[in-house]
């Protein structure tokens, strides 16, 4: 099946999220979509999905103009697509989820699961899913949910598949493993729309590489064309992918985990016996698939979780059992994983949002009075410190680009003398030009001597910031690697091979390999 | 391709034995165990209680159970300890109270203590199919209330205004029955009225996206307050006119209704007793086996999905808001056409709330929300004629009892009781 886009744009009020878009899926091709976040990809996919309606513009299916009401329409014109967030629902077997909303069914409007479950069984079969159609989808794996989630396009006889950021919850074993069943489904003469922003990955499957950059098409590409290129047609000028920083020099110890354990509400360990130190002036990454403890163990040494056992100690300080506030006091900075909800208030100026972390201390405050002539000085000052692009100190922190939030959220963390940086996907969803200012600010930090720790979900990260490497799987830690270590080694380490093993294996490969 | 199955069983072993062991049901057990000795064993009365089986002049008489109130009381206890003290052994060793444990627990804990409040009434003798049957009449309207939130909140729209569709229903079947001068076009009428006052909850709901509790509260006040007026205005000046329905008969299925016990609360009930056995069982049904019922569930827990394949989330929940606002106008007609022939002010009193109740106890499904209405009538009822039989404990404590018992459901303590993920959350596209 050809599907064809010309000029699609896609408005919401005064913002022009797609501007006139041209795009040609040919049958069986991989065509990817290559753009920062926010650059507009996801919208175009809504809007060839049914989600949205275009502002302008047409889609051709086989040469013939088609209109889509709905997700519904579109999946009968042969479109099928994985999302970003996975729609399923959790507490529905596989069977019922495949089912919903093209149900097979008897007399009377009862469901017919069985023919459903043969489909599915067909369908795994085939491309080698193993998945259980009886198995409750919130019970399984991430990897596993993905796949039930283009069967649910393989059972509407899907001839494109759009596939938005697949890759971003998957394990590296398991994007190879996608990245494998993209070839198959390929080689079946499906045509694949992959949306992504990594440039490996783009590189490794697509036949055809279209670039999206704040909603317009800036180039086509080979995916022979080099990395760099692409990364600077991806951001709009050359970019350097690699931070100069100097070697780490660890001074003392000041901050010791031990045997620390967090357990969810429902009882499970969600971070299991972790114990680990971080020395002045090193930065320790923690890398892990999404959910791995990862957010946990940060709220723990925030004070933000209940059910915390184990010590935490900062300077021979317990931290463990201690109020927010007194943490906060203990020279601890923090950048919350999700910025708009937990490191901003977003209907407060940025001036407001600039002292959230001192807004009770002099020369904020004056007994039980403000003092907005500080609180204005101060936001003119980070604002030029940081280049926060915004209308005014007073504007709401909310209106800001994500980038520029972040770029407030850190400059309310250093403002203050601290004795431990807390930092929980610094960039998620920043552009490529902010990172490198975010990520030169991060590592001078350390290099004024305070130990810092990096949440990132992103093995690009995590390898360019770190000094020491401390991988969790399932709450607990796989072990301690330095900062210079393979991806193959963190790939396996992530996928829960203990370091020595995980280390061991890689060498083993690249033996055979010479 | 097997790595699926092995990340699964990892992730199996994983939550096993990172689950911390709960002690929760273990002391729960063996704290009601020793409460049940010391006062259903040790503080049971000396006597024989007298449980009836049929009446003298029934078709089939069965002999009256009569036993010991201290044997009774012992066995019970003893066994009640036994159970306590198995599940401290398997929660010791690291796996699961059985839930057929806790069944029997129950089961156990309500004998024991039948008989023992019975034994200590001034006449230990009480009809035990009276007191099932009244039971099941008390509960008729919960069970039509639970099931209408049912049909709504697993459609994602939480029903707090059961209690005004009952009131509404029950109004409208005494005044079209009184006019009509008959029952049938009363209760059809008590739907139509019930219809009314979810379409307003949907139109506000769904439409508008006004919050659905406040809209639900709204809407009990405004029936209450409405038939509280009619009534005063209306129903009472002429209420030969207006206000005296005639009665729904009894309609007794021949044979299957003299079957001792069972009969009369299976079949020997009045249409809307019929429906609403008709109704938890086609509500069951459809809702885990039919497409309407997967579309349903869908759009309850994760409507956006049902939207990505095409299922329109909003039309759905308006049908399912409106379908809810039939069943619970069907079981307000119970309070004029079946318990009492005639209007009363506010007379569903708070039922509607309580069948709110059920319905969490329940677990949103129809059948766990039939058991739970039923326990509240049984206990009502248990209370009623334990006051007419003179017992020490007063009736307002055991009326207290399913509520006491709810408060404990619902905070999670005999296993999750989990909403519809979508519930009370409006869907807004986009």
């Amino acid at each position: 099946m050809k599907l064809e886009l010309i000029g699609i744009t896609k408005r919401f009020g005064s913002l022009v999220a797609n501007d006139s878009i041209d795009l040609v899926v040919e049958p069986g091709q991989v065509h990817s979509l290559l753009g920062e976040n926010g650059a507009g990809k996801s919208t175009l996919m809504n809007v060839l999905y049914g989600l949205y309606d275009p502002t302008e513009g047409e889609i051709l299916v086989n040469d013939e103009p088609v209109t889509f009401k709905g997700p519904g329409d579109a999946m009968a014109a042969g479109i099928g697509m994985v999302h970003q967030h996975f729609m399923l629902v959790p507490v529905f077997t596989v069977a019922e989820n495949v089912a919903l909303g093209n149900e097979a069914t008897k007399a009377g409007g009862m469901l017919n699961l069985q023919t459903t479950r043969t489909r599915i069984r067909q369908i795994s079969d085939q491309y080698g899913f193993d998945v259980d159609p009886d198995a409750v989808v919130e019970d399984l794996p991430v990897g596993v949910q993905q796949r039930v989630e283009i069967i649910k396009a393989l059972v509407r006889d899907a001839e494109v598949l759009i596939l938005d950021e697949p890759t971003a919850v998957l394990t590296p074993k398991e994007t190879d493993e996608l990245l494998g069943i993209m070839a198959q489904l390929k080689a079946d003469g499906k045509s694949i729309v992959f949306i992504s922003h990594k440039l490996r990955e783009v590189k490794a499957v697509s036949d055809v590489i279209t670039v999206v950059r704040r909603g317009k098409v800036v180039g086509t590409a080979d995916p022979s064309a080099p990395t760099t290129e692409l990364a600077s047609l991806m951001v709009g000028r050359s970019v350097s992918l690699t931070l100069d920083k100097k070697p780490a020099t660890p001074g003392e110890v000041t901050f010791r985990v031990r045997d620390l354990t967090v357990q969810a509400a429902n009882g499970q360990r969600v971070v299991d016996g972790l114990s680990f130190d971080v020395a002045q002036g090193e930065i320790l990454a923690v890398a892990g698939v999404q959910g791995n403890g990862q957010t946990e163990l940060t709220e723990a040494i925030m004070g933000l979780q209940d059910h915390v056992t184990g010590s935490i100690t900062l300077d021979g300080n317990e931290l463990v059992g201690r109020k927010v506030k007194d943490i906060i006091r203990a020279g601890v900075g923090f950048v919350p994983e999700d910025r708009s909800v937990e490191g901003l208030v977003g209907t407060f100026s940025v001036a407001e949002n600039l002292i959230l972390n001192r807004y009770d201390d002099a020369p904020f405050a004056k007994g039980l009075s403000m003092s907005p002539s500080a609180i204005d000085k101060n936001a003119d000052e980070k604002i030029a410190e940081y280049d926060v692009r915004t209308q005014s100190a007073s504007a709401a922190a909310g209106t800001l680009s994500g980038g520029n939030q972040q770029k407030v959220v850190m400059a309310r963390e250093f403002s203050r003398p601290l004795k431990l940086f807390i930092a929980s996907q610094p960039t998620r969803g920043v552009d490529v030009g902010s990172i490198e200012f975010l990520h030169r600010r991060i590592v001078a930090e350390r290099d004024g001597g305070t130990p810092v720790i990096i949440v990132s979900t992103e093995l690009d990260e995590v390898l360019e910031l770190a000094d020491r490497i401390a991988v969790l799987y399932r709450g607990r830690l796989m072990g301690i690697v330095p900062g210079t270590v393979s991806r193959d080694v963190l790939g396996l380490m992530m996928a829960g091979m203990p370091a020595d093993e995980a280390l061991a294996q890689a060498h083993d490969v690249q033996g055979g390999n010479l | 391709m097997s790595t699926a199955t092995t990340a699964r069983d990892e992730r199996h072993d994983a939550t096993g034995s990172a689950t911390v062991r709960s002690w929760k049901n273990p002391i729960i057990l063996s704290v009601v165990a020793v409460l049940a000795s010391l006062v259903f064993a040790l503080g049971a009365p000396r006597n024989d209680v007298t449980f009836r089986l049929s009446e003298e002049n029934d078709p089939i008489v069965l002999p009256s159970i009569v036993v010991s109130a201290p044997v009774i009381g012992w066995i019970a206890a003893l066994a009640m300890i036994a159970l306590a003290v198995y599940a401290i052994l398997r929660t010791r060793s690291g796996q699961k109270v059985p839930t057929w444990v806790l069944a029997v627990f129950a089961v156990l804990f309500l004998v024991a203590f039948l008989t023992w409040v019975v034994g200590s009434a001034r006449t230990p003798n009480v009809a035990l199919y009276g007191l099932l049957a009244g039971s099941v009449t008390l509960a008729v309207p919960l069970i039509f209330g639970s099931l209408s939130g049912v049909l709504c909140e697993r459609s994602g729209v939480v029903n707090i205004a059961i209690e005004g569709q009952l009131l509404f229903g029950a109004f409208a079947a005494a005044v079209a029955a009184s006019l009509s001068g008959s029952a049938i076009v009363g209760l059809l009428a008590a739907a139509v009225a019930g219809v009314l006052v979810s379409l307003v909850l949907a139109v506000f709901s769904i439409r508008y996206v006004v919050n659905q509790v406040i809209v639900g509260v709204v809407l009990n006040v405004l029936v209450s307050g409405l038939t509280g007026f009619l009534f005063s205005a209306v129903l009472s000046e002429d209420s030969e006119r207006w206000n005296s329905p005639p009665r729904l008969p009894v309609i007794e299925i021949p044979l299957l209704a003299d079957i001792p016990v069972i009969g009369p609360i299976l079949f020997q009930q009045t249409v809307v007793g019929y429906l609403m056995y008709i109704a938890v069982a086609v509500v069951y049904v459809a809702l885990y086996h039919s497409r309407w019922g997967l579309r349903t569930r869908a759009v309850g827990e994760h409507p956006k999905a049902a939207d990505t394949l095409g299922v329109n989330v909003n039309r759905m929940r308006f049908m399912n808001v409106l379908l809810a606002g039939v069943v619970a106008g069907v079981g307000g007609s119970f309070f004029t056409l079946v318990a009492v022939s005639g209007f009363g002010r506010d007379m569903t009193a708070g039922q509607g709330y309580i069948a709110l109740a059920a319905l969490i106890f329940g677990r949103w499904n129809p059948i766990g929300a039939f058991f739970a209405a039923l326990l509240f009538g049984f206990a009502t009822n248990l209370s009623n004629v334990l006051s007419l039989l003179g017992t020490p404990v007063p009736d307002q404590f055991l009326r207290m009892l399913p509520y006491v018992v709810t408060v404990f459901a619902v905070a999670g303590l005999v296993g999750r009781s989990r909403a519809p993920g979508a519930s009370g959350i409006p869907y807004i596209k986009g």
